[in-house]
């Protein structure tokens, strides 16, 4: 009688594990479908210059906010911008630290609407490394993306917006 | 409590290998009796019920007016968090324990449970569980306030202090839960009377084994919320914490992974009791028994496919919405399967409307009224404006107050006069029905019009065109917390004393505890097993 109780409970163990597992396999499920606004990314020598798309021209927005806890302001020097599926663009935010001592952020993209996420790849991004400001400092942060060429005709118009979060220097 | 009762009634059985219970307060301490046990587990059911109840009556009184007149909205907000953490894991879930450890044996023809020190264990955390939930409101911080569903970050960033007692409790209840359903799978996979074989097994006992599979499947999920929430406050993880990587809709993800079987957890059982005490009543066997076994295990099933229907203004993609609307309204067949055999058993049955009786029926009503405003939730895009408004507030009562206490309190009526051989007052019994059932409809149907009129969930203070409905709710509330307290004379007069019941109790009951046992039962029933037909 206890042989099937400690058989049984191998399923709890089992589960607690799963709980955890279910943390991968929720950034893998929301990798492949694009959910949840995550983009990709995509390395520049990938990139084929020949497929530029001119026939179709789709806007992107950006836009910028800081989260609470860290002192800096945050905004892309230009707010929109017209762009062709399959070509390299590079846009460039700024940042500007009001503390007198060094603070540190991590900056989380996301990108609305959600079916464009997948489509919307960067080959370079602040958002890759966590960024260091020293006290008072100001910095001009570049991304460079590109817009698939298969994504939907529907998609006239996409937002990329980027939250920079407070890291605990500890 | 059941000192004497259990003694005499050892009159029927008298053998010489029968002992009593010790005495005195060790007997509780240290029992690892069935009977003992699910007595400690509903009278530790009962108290979290009066405690829940009693922050319910803050919360109502708080809203009885608009504006804030009695409490302040931080402590508002704790209220509400711990009158649903309370209820739901303190006065519901150890409540059908209590049951399954009363009754499972009797009516599989089984001596004991299967893991008697276990389950000593099992019973005695929650007490500890329950004191380190309930310090939390002496402490400086204040009890936890981020609602019954924890979600990340208000349970994490933004969290008191206290959050760390909160989680080593559930901490403590999980383990209680998984180590009684393992107890409640052993028996019954081991234990049973010959010839009883699973097709023969009261739904009770069947209901039982689905709800201890559910237990053990989901609560290591609530467990590894919780240590997640740990690490993401103390050791610098970022589960649910965007700066770090992590993501704070997940927590919702994996807390209704949990938090839907859960609501399951707490109905399953309450199907078997309804569908011990319609038979009995409409004397006539149950109508399509394996149909009701092959419904609750789907059920079961299904409850795993189903739980962002929670979560559907997250921002899904529409595939996404469609998939968990479609599944959750999928979940709501084999529920009419159940409610059809029911009233099916009931057509053209000799029917008699004791007060078990009355509650299983107000049961059946009650609970469909909430399912039916289940299906509402279950649809997508209405899902938009119903969302965390009391609509859902209304709809979790009805099948949780209406559906899983009825169901606890029809039982208690069913089997009482069994367990201690005394009939209840059934004019009190009656009594204590019509009053909570008219006071629980003044208390819950109001908030569906408050829902659909958009009052949110969760707020002390509201705008002057809810008053109205609010007040009317408000007193109704009173009216049914009163009535429980009612109910706790009724307990404590059958307990004492009472007309003497007869081993069958009912006219039309089946089963071994009616048909084989002594009521009260020896203190250890079926040494030897039953015959079973
Ligand atoms: C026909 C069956 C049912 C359906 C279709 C259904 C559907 C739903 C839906 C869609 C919601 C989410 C509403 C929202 O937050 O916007 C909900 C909430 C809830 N349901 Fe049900 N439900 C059903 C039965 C039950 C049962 C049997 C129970 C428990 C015994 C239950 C307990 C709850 C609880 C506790 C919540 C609220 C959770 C919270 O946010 O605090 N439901 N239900
Ligand atoms: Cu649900």
């Amino acid at each position: 009688m206890n042989k099937s109780a400690l058989k049984l409970a191998i399923i709890p163990l089992l589960m607690f594990g799963f709980g955890f597992a279910l943390v991968p396999l929720y950034d893998v499920f929301c990798d492949i479908t694009g959910l949840n606004g995550k983009t990709g990314r995509v390395e520049a020598s990938e990139i084929n210059a020949d497929l530029v798309d001119r026939s179709r021209t789709i806007e992107v927005r950006f836009l910028a906010n800081t989260n609470t806890g860290l002192p800096w302001s945050f905004e892309p020097l230009v707010k929109k911008m017209q762009v062709h599926p399959g070509q390299v663009y590079e846009a460039v935010y700024r940042v500007r630290s009001a503390s007198d001592n060094k603070t540190m952020g991590q900056a989380v993209p996301s990108v609305s609407p959600g079916l464009a996420a997948q489509h919307f790849n960067k080959t370079e991004c602040f958002c890759f490394t966590q960024q260091e400001l020293e006290g008072r400092e100001t910095r001009d942060m570049p991304i460079q993306f590109i817009v698939d060429t298969d994504i939907s005709a529907d998609i006239e118009q996409i937002t990329l917006s980027y939250t920079f979060f407070s890291v605990d220097q500890g | 409590m059941y000192n004497e009762t259990t003694h005499d009634g050892e009159g029927a059985h008298s053998d010489h290998d029968h002992h009593g219970p010790a005495k005195g307060l060790m007997r509780w301490v240290t029992t690892t009796n069935h009977k003992d046990i699910g007595t400690l587990y509903l009278w530790l059911s009962f108290t979290m019920l009066l405690y829940g109840g009693s922050m319910a009556m803050v919360i109502r009184l708080e809203l009885f007016q608009p504006g804030l007149q009695w409490v302040e909205p931080h402590f508002f907000n704790q209220m509400t968090t711990m009158h649903g953490l309370v209820m739901v894991f303190g006065a519901i879930m150890p409540a059908f324990v209590g049951l399954a450890n009363w009754l499972i044996p009797m009516m599989i023809g089984a001596p004991d449970m299967a893991l008697p020190r276990m389950n000593n264990w099992s019973f005695w955390i929650l007490p500890f569980a329950f004191t380190m939930l309930a310090s939390t409101t002496l402490m400086e911080s204040g009890a936890p306030a981020f609602g019954w569903t924890f979600y990340a970050p208000l349970s994490t960033t933004f969290a008191p202090d206290s959050t760390d007692f909160f989680i080593f409790a559930v901490h403590l209840m999980g383990i209680s839960s998984v180590m009684g359903a393992i107890n409640v799978i052993a028996t019954i996979l081991n234990m049973r009377a010959p010839g009883m074989t699973l097709m023969k097994m009261p739904l009770f006992v069947w209901t039982w084994l689905i709800t201890a599979y559910l237990l053990i499947a989901v609560m290591p999920v609530l467990a590894g919320a919780v240590t997640m929430m740990l690490t993401d406050r103390h050791f610098g993880t970022s589960f649910f914490d965007a700066a770090g990587g992590g993501d704070p809709v997940m927590f919702q993800h994996i807390f209704w992974f949990f938090g839907h079987p859960e609501v399951y957890i707490m109905i399953l059982p309450a199907f078997g009791v309804i569908s011990a005490i319609i038979p009995t009543f409409a004397r006539k066997p149950l109508f399509g028994y394996s149909s009701m076994v092959y419904a609750t295990a789907s059920i079961a099933i299904l409850s795993f496919m189903v739980w962002a229907h929670h979560m559907f203004t997250t921002g899904m993609p529409v595939a996404g919405e469609l998939y968990f609307m479609y599944a959750t309204i999928l979940i709501s067949v084999p529920t009419g399967v159940k409610v059809f055999n029911w009233v099916t058993t009931m057509w053209k049955g000799s029917m008699t409307f004791e007060t078990p009786m009355l509650w299983a029926l107000g049961f059946i009503v009650m609970f469909t009224i909430g399912g039916l405003s289940g299906l509402m939730l279950g649809v997508a895009p209405v899902d938009t404006q119903y969302h965390d408004t009391y609509f859902v507030v209304a709809h979790f009562h009805y099948v949780l107050v209406t559906g899983a206490l009825y169901s606890i309190i029809a039982a208690f009526y069913y089997w009482v006069p069994k367990w201690t051989g005394h009939m209840y007052d059934e004019r009190l019994g009656k009594i204590h029905f019509w009053w909570s059932t008219i006071a629980v409809n003044v208390l819950f149907f109001p908030q569906h019009f408050l829902g659909l009129a958009g009052m949110p969930r969760r707020i002390p203070d509201y705008s002057l065109q809810f008053a109205e409905f609010n007040m009317i709710s408000s007193i109704g509330g009173f009216a049914f917390g009163l009535a429980q307290v009612f109910f706790l004379y009724i307990v404590i007069k059958t307990i004492k004393g009472g007309e003497k019941a007869t081993d069958r109790v009912w006219e039309g009951a089946t089963g071994l505890e009616f048909e084989h046992l002594s009521s009260p039962p020896p203190y250890h029933s079926f040494n030897e097993a039953p015959p079973v037909k």
